[in-house]
């Protein structure tokens, strides 16, 4: 089976400005492949690259096994969602989703049938003859959404297509793009800096930082063995610990925190007695405890609590160079009363630090 | 506090003294183009007889003969300069970055600041040099060529404010660079075009000092005509003519501006 999208060694550069620096890695047949990183990092740049906005400076792209470099954006079979949109300001709903079957040479017939179609798909049956201008946000996007899917594209490219849109319509809109990947079976690469968008809606996801990809794998791994440092503080929140290895047993390895604490934790690879890194603890994989749990705890001084509704965050003083912070889940009946000052337990779930060698 | 020029002593007295000295005398001409007199300062009652003698009167033949050379010059040299005004304004603002592009810009919008006597006088003697005859095709090469800055200002403004990814769009969605620019450039561009084709337009018409250099003997434009018969004393039938033609103007600019509302009124709603 090839793969949709093969990027090898993507190079990219700006005057003496590095955006991308040897990206390589496959995008599979109707795969949802997300790209996410911070503000900067090339996701844009990577995605204008395939759309042949821009040309590589160097490496190559293949698409369903051939290679693009060279052809114009209007002879790739890739369709793009603007971030802002661009839908033209000077046609209706109807004739911007026409636009690229019309450019294609569709016989009149085919393409009706199709604008009807993508009308339906997207649920705009009562704005096909509104101008852009005259339309929400929301609605805006969805137009753009079915323009730019309407000629079937072999690969649809979406940048940021959300981030314009208030709280609620950006909730709904992510099982929307969800339901119609499914079913037309288009393979998506979808640029966000949201981490929350990505790890719901993707088959896999691409952390990137600085032009470099530094993880790529499915939301769960991705979230749970991070590859280094910089992914395990991205994606959702982590306490982050340096920390030397004291003893390593296959896999599992003893580490000291700064206080002379040690805890057990999964290496991300190979380490060796003596070597330093960071251990990644998830705040909703401790427990806080009055009293001392069975297992492996470290003892320490409650501090500042955040409720948050479902949750409640904790602060907790471990030592003079070390605190962490833990998230509960708030239980109907409050049996753990905890307060500023308290002395408490603080108990890793069995299997959940991660030991991120350096 | 905010400045507000309204609290400023003199300014009421000001800004009267302009508006008097730049109205009064077209208000003048437009009252007495309706003088039944022969004379152009004594009052004798309200007649059009002037207008009627502007299209059947003694100079008739000779107003008619120069209005039609005036609007078809304008319109030629309208459509050739706005045509090459764009495309030079598409290769400025989207060709990128090139060497000499600051100079290109200089060159092309140096015309308006050279004092016109200096351009007529030069292509003249540029017309002279290469033999070429002078007539209404020399007119129509000079005006062409002074009207392009004219032309491109607008459009390359209204060029500036477009995104480029509407091109990026229509190009994504197999649109080539022809047909991007028909179908999306153009349309979006339109009112700029067409602000800057008026321009143009009304810049020939109105041109009298490059005009009067190379038309040669025989062929008049409005202007040169107007002129020619007012060196002869003023007769109200000039000014029953130049009203005409500055209801024409008046009608020209406000087309412009209807045209450029409508363009702002196609600017999208970003949603945000
Ligand atoms: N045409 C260009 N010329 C010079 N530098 C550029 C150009 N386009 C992008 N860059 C630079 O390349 C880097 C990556 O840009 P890119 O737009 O790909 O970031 P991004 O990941 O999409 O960020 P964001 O989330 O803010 O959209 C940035 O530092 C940017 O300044
Ligand atoms: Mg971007």
């Amino acid at each position: 089976m090839t793969a949709a999208i093969s990027l090898r060694d993507v190079r990219k550069t700006f005057g003496d400005f590095t955006a991308l620096k040897a990206v390589s890695f496959d995008i599979a047949d109707n795969e949802f492949f997300t790209l996410l990183g911070p503000s900067g990092c090339g996701k844009t740049t990577l995605l204008r690259l395939i759309a042949g906005f821009e040309g590589t400076t160097g490496g190559t792209i293949h698409l369903y096994g051939q290679e693009i470099e060279g052809l114009p954006p209007d002879r790739r079979p890739v369709n793009t969602v603007f971030q802002n949109y661009a839908l033209f300001p000077h046609m209706t709903v109807q004739e911007n989703i026409a636009f690229g079957l019309q450019m294609l040479k569709w016989p009149r017939a085919d393409i009706a049938a199709r604008v009807a179609e993508m009308v339906a798909m997207v649920r705009l049956g009562d704005f096909v003859h509104r101008k852009p201008a005259q339309m929400s946000g929301g609605q805006q996007q969805r137009v753009a959404l079915a323009r730019a899917m309407a000629p079937r594209p072999k690969v649809l490219l979406l940048d940021e297509p959300l981030s314009a849109l208030d709280l609620k319509l950006r909730q709904e809109m992510r099982s929307e793009l969800k339901r119609l990947q499914r079913e037309t079976g288009i393979t998506f690469i979808f640029v966000t800096h949201d981490q929350e968008e990505a790890l719901s809606m993707s088959d896999r996801i691409a952390v990137m930082s600085a032009g470099e990809v530094q993880q790529i794998g499915r939301p769960s791994e991705i979230y749970e063995h991070p590859a280094n440092r910089f992914v395990a503080d991205f994606i959702g929140e982590t306490n982050l610990i340096d920390a030397t290895v004291e003893a390593v047993e296959g896999q599992i390895v003893t580490c000291r925190l700064p206080d002379g604490e040690t805890v057990h934790a999964l290496a991300n690879r190979a380490a060796s007695k003596g070597q330093s890194g960071t251990l990644s603890i998830r705040p909703e994989r401790l427990t806080i405890t009055r009293d001392p749990p069975p297992g492996e705890s470290l003892k320490g001084v409650l501090g500042a609590s955040t409720y948050l509704g479902t949750d409640t965050h904790y602060e907790v003083r471990l030592g003079p160079n070390l605190s962490l912070t833990a998230r509960m889940q708030n239980a109907e009946d409050a049996a753990l009363r905890l307060d500023e000052g308290d002395p408490v337990h603080v108990s890793i779930v069995a299997g959940a630090a991660r030991f991120l060698v350096t | 506090m905010t400045f507000d020029v309204r609290r400023y002593r003199g300014f009421f007295g000001l800004t009267m003294l302009c508006l008097f000295i730049l109205y009064v005398p077209l208000l003048v001409v437009m009252v007495y183009s309706f003088n039944d007199s022969r004379s152009i300062t004594n009052w004798e009652g309200v007649s059009l007889r002037w207008y009627v003698d502007v299209f059947t009167g003694p100079e008739s033949e000779k107003f008619k003969q120069a209005a039609w050379n005036s609007l078809t010059i304008a319109l030629s040299a309208a459509i050739v300069s706005t045509t090459i005004a764009t495309a030079a304004a598409i290769g400025m603002v989207r060709g990128g970055a090139f060497r000499g592009k600051s100079a290109t810009f200089a060159l092309i919008s140096l015309p308006i600041m050279v004092p016109e006597i200096v351009t007529a006088v030069a292509t003249l003697i540029f017309f002279s040099t290469i033999a070429f005859p002078l007539g209404t095709l020399s007119i129509l090469v000079a005006h062409i060529v002074f009207c392009i800055p004219f032309a491109y200002l607008p459009i390359s403004a209204r060029l500036q404010g477009i995104e480029a990814s509407y091109e990026e769009a229509a190009q994504d969605l197999y649109a080539g660079r022809w047909a991007t620019f028909r179908h999306v450039l153009f349309p979006i561009m339109g009112p700029g075009i067409m602000s800057g084709f008026l321009l143009a337009f009304i810049i020939s018409l109105d041109d009298f000092i490059i005009t009067n250099f190379v038309k040669g003997a025989g062929v008049e434009t409005l202007p040169t005509a107007i002129f020619g018969s007012v060196k002869q004393g003023i007769q109200p039938n000039i000014m029953a003519l130049s009203t005409l033609l500055l209801l024409f103007s008046i009608a020209l600019v406000t087309l412009s501006y209807f045209i450029g509302k409508r363009g702002e009124a196609l600017q999208p709603d970003r949603g945000d």
